[in-house]
């Protein structure tokens, strides 16, 4: 028979039969309905730019670090880092959920400074994260479930992901004014006007430094300004710290705005990613830290977040946790990634310079001014949604759709390319 | 009036101590202080224990001979030779992880043959990770939502799967009164279980009673499980760990993806190749074609994305380069014999030692049972009693990890289990 010539096992005929007919009958599945999801629009970029086989192309999506050459790179004290720990034969036991304490402990005094009172006192709670992304999700889960917040602000524009990342954790997510994109350029007074409208106690999401995507930050002024009316709201202030040391090249500089912040007496939250300053993406190596008013309190903060992340993943991953660890408790590789940091943030500068001079040359009629008032990673160009299209279809050129470049991407190599595909299709 | 001046400078110094340091609606003021992980919890008491006996039978995680972690050979040189390969960086992985390395693992898992077209995979942060994405995919798509885990199962997962939104029900698995499977009682729970319904199954040495069921014993619940069209959602975190043998450990998720249940799969590597920090893991889906194939995969990138983004590459690369790496991967399967093997010497031993200590009773479930774990039968104040007076270190329900016994402390641990169970029962009645 049909059925029998089908099997193959030397199970009894009769209960081949058997599967076979069920077999036939189970073709039926559970997830046949669902539809396509869309792909990310950052990360489906680089899967497009894989794809295309363009000698001309160029992949400005990704905030990743490109040395000049357009390579991925490794720092060499990162390099020299895993040497030390291949060296030191650890192991790949589990950490506890909080993390590697010791990383924690580093990590935080890289944000905070050293010599912050909220060490002293005890009261910073803090725990290792899936770099930036796993901090923002673990904090707000928490503000969610245990904290009960219903909603976060986080300021207009901001990284596409952080949207998602609170809806999912529970929170509705509402926006600030912040970018003026017709003057390219803050709009600062709005901002205070929309906080002084936000209902007490309600927590906002601060970019630290190099606000992801404009890359213009609030000026020190700007900033005291933004903690005072936090602190007459009763606003939590809740910083994105992703680009510490890589936005100036100066790793205290760039944490002045949380610095002044905890001095101003409030209690606020940070995530810290270790992705892009130390060239470690894909390790996933972060921190989320929450200043409480007192010891106790931060225990019991402390406590929260682990029953967050134990059901979510346990406990994070040990790797490039401890080749952070490695490189900021030794001081002569602590100023070798100082150094090489400042490095990435030079030539990122540099192109900087050089994109808005090729963009600039011959023509008057449109500002490029932007591109170098901008700090960071990444160029907010002012391109619509037409002409990034035309940018990637016609120049295989990849960017995001809200024209935001990645000066990272951005080489001695590709810079004229650049600049004129950018002519080309402004045109 | 002194006690009014010492008053009101208290009060005005507060005040300034106050505004400094809390606005008056401090929400940390309100969060409550959350109950410790018990696993976990235990792991950190014995940290901390001075006494020189000490023994942590608790956390599953591998010792050797000399009770120290042990790292596998084969993962060293897969380091070694990460460390020296130029083209190796520290790129972001893709959503769904190292594509190389999903492949290897899918195929370890199902078999070599298996058609990879038809499976839905993604790197995840080990096997809790692919529970949670699991769960939180079930959680959104999946009609019915309730899902049916064993009792007694791994603590964790009761967490994460409430925390995905799914209404969590226990079947009968394991008997207390005759230590081992309660089959009868686990047919009848399935039966019970609305049509549809999430089962959640242990792959091989089950945690924490490491009871499974015959091969005949998974014909049967499969026969069921399809009648009672349930999704099944098999966790794998001792495959290779089991039996020694990494083959036949996957012996109930290949049966049932051949009798044709599109299951779905948590895979973990923390124990099998010793990478328990480096959260190693996979999740995958058995679906019908590939273009479903496609959709369940964009829907899951759309859960990792806003948890963590993609995951961490270190452990995916070890395991990637073993695998493809005929030397290493033949290296390797010896390696997780020799543990697994290790494992079973100890419960032989502990039962030859409590028999030594004057035990008569029967212990032959600790023979029998498979994997890192024996759940032992002992009840809680026994238990208690052994960390209390003897610093061993389990979990109240009786399990203890295998992996923590050695030659030096096998007969400590025998006699001291002999003096808290001496006299009581190791099973209760119905």
């Amino acid at each position: 028979m049909i059925l029998g010539h089908l099997c193959r096992r030397s199970v009894a005929s009769a209960h081949c039969k058997k599967s076979s007919i069920l077999n036939s009958v189970k073709s039926f599945s559970h997830w046949s309905q669902y539809e396509m999801g869309p792909p990310d629009p950052i990360v489906g970029l680089n899967e497009a730019f894989a794809a295309d086989d363009s000698p001309l192309k160029v992949n400005v999506g990704v905030g990743a670090y490109r040395s000049d050459d357009g390579l991925p790179s490794v720092l060499p004290c990162v390099r020299q880092a895993e040497k030390l720990i291949m060296g030191q034969n650890l192991n790949h036991e589990y950490l506890g959920i909080v993390g590697d304490t010791q990383f924690v402990d580093l990590a935080l005094k890289f944000a905070y400074g050293k010599d912050s009172r909220i060490f002293a006192d005890n009261r910073v709670a803090g725990v290792q994260t899936l770099s930036g992304t796993g901090g923002l999700r673990v904090f707000g889960e928490l503000l969610a479930s245990k904290g009960g917040h219903k909603h976060i602000y986080v300021p207009n524009p901001t990284w596409g992901n952080h949207i998602p990342i609170f809806k999912n954790a529970g929170l509705e997510v509402r926006k600030y004014r912040y970018y003026d994109s017709a003057r390219s350029d803050l709009e600062f007074e709005n901002t205070i006007k929309d906080m002084e409208d936000m209902p007490e106690g309600s927590v906002v999401l601060l970019h630290a430094c190099a606000h992801n995507p404009t890359g213009m930050d609030p000026s020190p002024e700007q900033w005291a300004q933004i903690s005072k009316v936090m602190k007459e709201k009763k606003l939590l202030p809740f910083f994105d710290c992703a680009y510490q040391g890589f936005a100036s090249g100066n790793a205290p500089q760039d944490a002045h705005a949380i610095r002044m912040f905890v001095e101003d007496g409030h209690l606020l939250a940070t995530v810290q990613s270790f992705s892009k300053n130390f060239g470690l993406y894909g390790q996933r190596v972060g921190a989320l830290s929450v200043v409480a008013a007192n010891e106790a309190e931060a225990k019991k903060v402390l406590s929260q977040m682990k029953m967050t992340i134990r059901p979510m993943y346990s406990n994070p991953p040990k790797y490039g946790a401890q080749i952070v660890k490695t490189i900021l408790s030794d001081e002569r590789l602590t100023n070798d990634f100082i150094d090489q940091c400042k490095d990435m943030a030079d030539r990122i500068n540099a192109m900087r310079f050089s994109l808005r001079s090729a963009l600039e040359e011959g023509q008057q009629d449109r500002s490029w001014e932007h591109v170098t008032k901008q700090i960071g990673m990444f160029a907010y160009s002012g391109l619509t949604k037409e002409e990034v299209t035309l940018l990637r279809e016609k120049h295989h050129i990849y960017c995001t759709l809200d024209g935001r470049i990645s000066m990272a991407g951005v080489t001695s190599g590709n810079v004229d390319y650049m600049a004129n595909s950018i002519k080309d299709v402004i045109s | 009036m002194k006690f009014n001046l010492i008053s009101l400078f208290l009060l005005v110094s507060s005040a300034r101590s106050f505004s400094m340091t809390a606005p008056s609606k401090n929400y940390l003021a309100e969060i409550p202080m959350g109950a410790p992980d018990a696993i976990l919890g235990i792991a950190e008491n014995f940290k901390k224990c001075t006494d020189p006996h000490k023994v942590n039978v608790c956390v599953g995680a591998y010792r050797d001979e000399n009770g120290k972690p042990w790292i596998l050979p084969s993962v060293r040189e897969a380091e070694k030779m990460l460390m020296d390969d130029p083209s190796e960086n520290k790129e972001y992985a893709s959503i769904s992880g190292d594509a190389v390395f999903v492949e290897q693992a899918i195929k370890f898992a199902y078999g070599q043959q298996v058609d990879l077209d038809k499976i839905a995979a993604v790197q995840t942060l080990s096997g809790t990770g692919a529970c949670r994405i699991g769960g939180e995919f079930l959680g959104k798509f999946y009609p019915v939502k309730k899902i049916y885990i064993p009792d007694p199962t791994w603590g964790n997962h009761i967490s994460i799967f409430e925390n995905c939104g799914l209404e969590v029900v226990r079947y009968r698995y394991y008997s207390r009164a005759t230590n081992g499977l309660d089959l009868k009682g686990m047919v009848e729970d399935i039966k019970a279980a609305p049509d549809g319904s999430i089962v959640l199954l242990h792959a091989c040495a089950h945690n924490p009673t490491g009871c499974d069921p015959s091969h005949e014993q998974w014909k049967v619940i499969s026969d069921l499980i399809k009648e009672k069209n349930l999704q099944v959602f098999f966790d794998s975190a001792y495959q290779g760990f089991a039996s020694g043998d990494a083959e036949a450990d996957g012996f109930a998720l290949r049966y049932f993806v051949s009798e044709g249940h599109n299951v779905m799969l948590a895979q973990s590597f923390a124990k099998n190749f010793g990478l328990y920090g480096e959260r190693c893991g996979t999740l995958s889906f058995v679906t019908q074609s590939a273009d479903e194939k496609e959709r369940v995969l964009s829907q899951v990138k759309r859960i990792i994305r806003p948890m963590y983004s993609s995951p961490p590459v270190h452990g995916s690369s070890i395991v990637r380069k073993v695998l493809t790496n005929d030397k290493l991967t033949k290296q390797y399967y010896e390696e997780c014999a020799f543990m697994a093997n290790r494992i079973a010497s100890m419960r032989n031993l502990l039962v030859e030692e409590l028999k030594k200590a004057g035990s008569t009773h029967d212990w032959s479930h600790i023979t029998s049972q498979i994997g890192m774990f024996a759940y032992t039968g002992m009840n809680s104040d026994m238990c208690d009693k052994l960390t209390l007076e003897y610093s061993i270190f389990l979990t109240r329900d009786g399990r203890i990890s295998l992996a923590g016994l050695n030659e030096k402390n096998v007969a400590y641990v025998a006699k001291a289990i002999h003096s808290v169970t001496d006299g009581k029962s190791i099973t209760t009645t119905e």
